[in-house]
């Protein structure tokens, strides 16, 4: 992936932002069970980040596992 | 002569993803739209398996300020012993130690989250510096998050000299390294929230491990085979997807699941699942269980045993690029306990968390077995443990 691209999905990103009006169908008052600790992507990065890297440092594989961020968007 | 060898025989060519990872544990443990809390880690983390022990500190702080901005730091050790097949059948135990810090910062704006981090690693022949940029959005009623990453990473490689304790100066060797990363993080009913993520890794520059040696027939030597170097290409591009979930069941406890496919230039595949499983337990404790499957194939210049000496021009028979599977089963507890002391204490954690993680190697042979004919000696495996005891607070 070269820069340009890049620089094409931060755009295209910031267009999609415009497109906030899109009624949810999860209303944010239903969100009480995402936004429950348990829930969390990433309970505790601490620890998460360590564990990836015992996995990471002894396999070929790496990148894309764990959390891509996101939440319950509850506020 | 057996020469002494150094850590980077146990951290072979994903050397630099630690960095990612600690800039990945600052910057990206933000849910879009929502600043980080502010909480302090202390950590005790604990390796062993393989002849190979290594354990240390880390801690992690993170503290918001003016409601906008997010700032964090880490601190982590590495205190290494090994003894693993590699350096016992081709070198001789040693110990080290490697420490890193970083730095990062969090700026939200309306829905978006920006993120910076900067991450320091340092040993005695190796040397990695990674910056990194990231930025989340919330889309679509707040259902939606799409975040992005970027890093980039500089590694100096140096060797131990064969005597005297100090570094070759003869030997000194540079890495560039590019991460990209998008995700997409879906709500789609009151209990489900799915995700899905692509990372392609680019690595120019000195790839292989200065230490590590491969096999090859010899039939004037006593054992019938003989080492040399390895060689690897100096450029490697890989490619990641991830799918991933999060249900939230009907008596307030969670199931999760994960799947990866990984593709790299060198003739890697791989396949990753992981299930996941937590359960609160009255208001003070939660559970977790979990097991993980992970295998892949070998790369394309790898061998256990090479025909002659100088068979191919890349030349590798590191365990990592070989073919095997490996099964992890984990449980972790955590304990809550309320804050007041100090005052600015709202509410701590106390943690353990034990993973059991057996590997099986399909094309990587056992040295340490003598007396047979090279290339019939018995596949190698081994169980490792990974152990972590960490005390969280918010505040």
């Amino acid at each position: 992936m070269r820069p340009l691209a890049m620089g094409l999905l931060v755009t295209a990103m910031l267009l999609l932002g415009a497109c906030g009006n899109v009624e949810p169908w999860v209303k944010p008052y239903e969100r009480d069970r995402l936004a429950d600790p348990i829930m969390a992507a990433d309970r505790d990065p601490i620890s998460s980040s360590y564990l990836h890297h015992v996995f990471e440092s002894r396999e070929g594989a790496r990148g894309a596992m764990g959390s891509a961020g996101g939440g319950c968007g509850c506020n | 002569m057996a020469i002494r060898a150094a850590p980077r025989c146990e951290w072979p060519i994903s050397r630099v993803r630690h960095l990612l990872l600690a800039a990945l544990a600052l910057a990206g443990s933000a849910a879009a739209g929502v600043l980080p809390e502010d909480r302090a880690d202390l950590l005790y983390h604990r390796y062993d398996g393989g002849g190979v022990t290594i354990d240390g500190p880390s801690l992690l702080v993170r503290k918001s300020f003016l409601e906008k901005f997010s700032v964090s730091g880490n601190f982590y050790m590495d205190f290494v012993s090994s003894a693993s097949i590699d350096v016992v059948t081709t070198a001789s135990p040693y110990e080290e130690e490697r420490t890193q810090w970083s730095l990062g910062a969090d700026a939200i704006r309306g829905k978006t989250i920006y993120s910076l981090g900067f991450t320091n690693s340092e040993e005695s022949d190796y040397q990695s510096d990674t910056a990194y940029f990231g930025l989340s959005q919330d889309l679509f009623g707040d259902l939606t998050t799409v975040s992005l990453g970027y890093s980039r990473g500089w590694d100096t490689v140096r060797r131990r000299a064969a005597s005297g304790g100090g570094v070759d100066p003869t030997f000194e060797e540079d890495t560039d390294r590019r991460q990209y990363r998008i995700g997409v993080s879906q709500i789609l009913t009151k209990n489900l929230i799915i995700g899905a993520t692509f990372e392609a890794i680019t690595d120019e520059g000195f790839l292989n491990n200065p230490y590590r040696s491969v096999r090859y027939v010899d039939s004037g030597s006593g054992t019938g085979y003989s080492f040399e170097a390895e060689i690897y290409p100096r450029t490697r591009t890989s490619n990641a997807v991830a799918l991933s979930s999060r249900y939230f069941l009907p008596y307030r406890a969670a199931v999760r699941g994960e799947y990866r496919f990984f593709t790299d230039t060198w003739g890697i595949d791989s396949h990753t699942a992981e299930i996941g499983y937590t359960h609160p337990w009255e208001p003070k404790w939660i559970f977790d269980v979990k097991y993980r499957f992970y295998t892949q194939s070998s790369a394309d210049f790898y061998s256990d045993l090479f025909p002659r000496a100088q068979a191919q021009n890349f030349e590798g028979r590191d365990k990592e690029l070989a073919t095997f599977t490996s099964n992890t089963i984990g449980f972790g507890a955590s304990y809550e306990f309320p804050g007041g002391w100090p005052r600015f204490v709202q509410k701590g954690t106390l943690n353990v968390r034990f993973d059991y993680i057996i590997f099986d190697y399909k094309d990587f042979r056992d040295l340490r077995v003598t007396g047979l004919a090279p290339g019939t000696e018995p596949l190698y495996g081994f169980n490792a443990y990974v152990l972590q005891l960490f005390a969280s607070i918010w505040f």
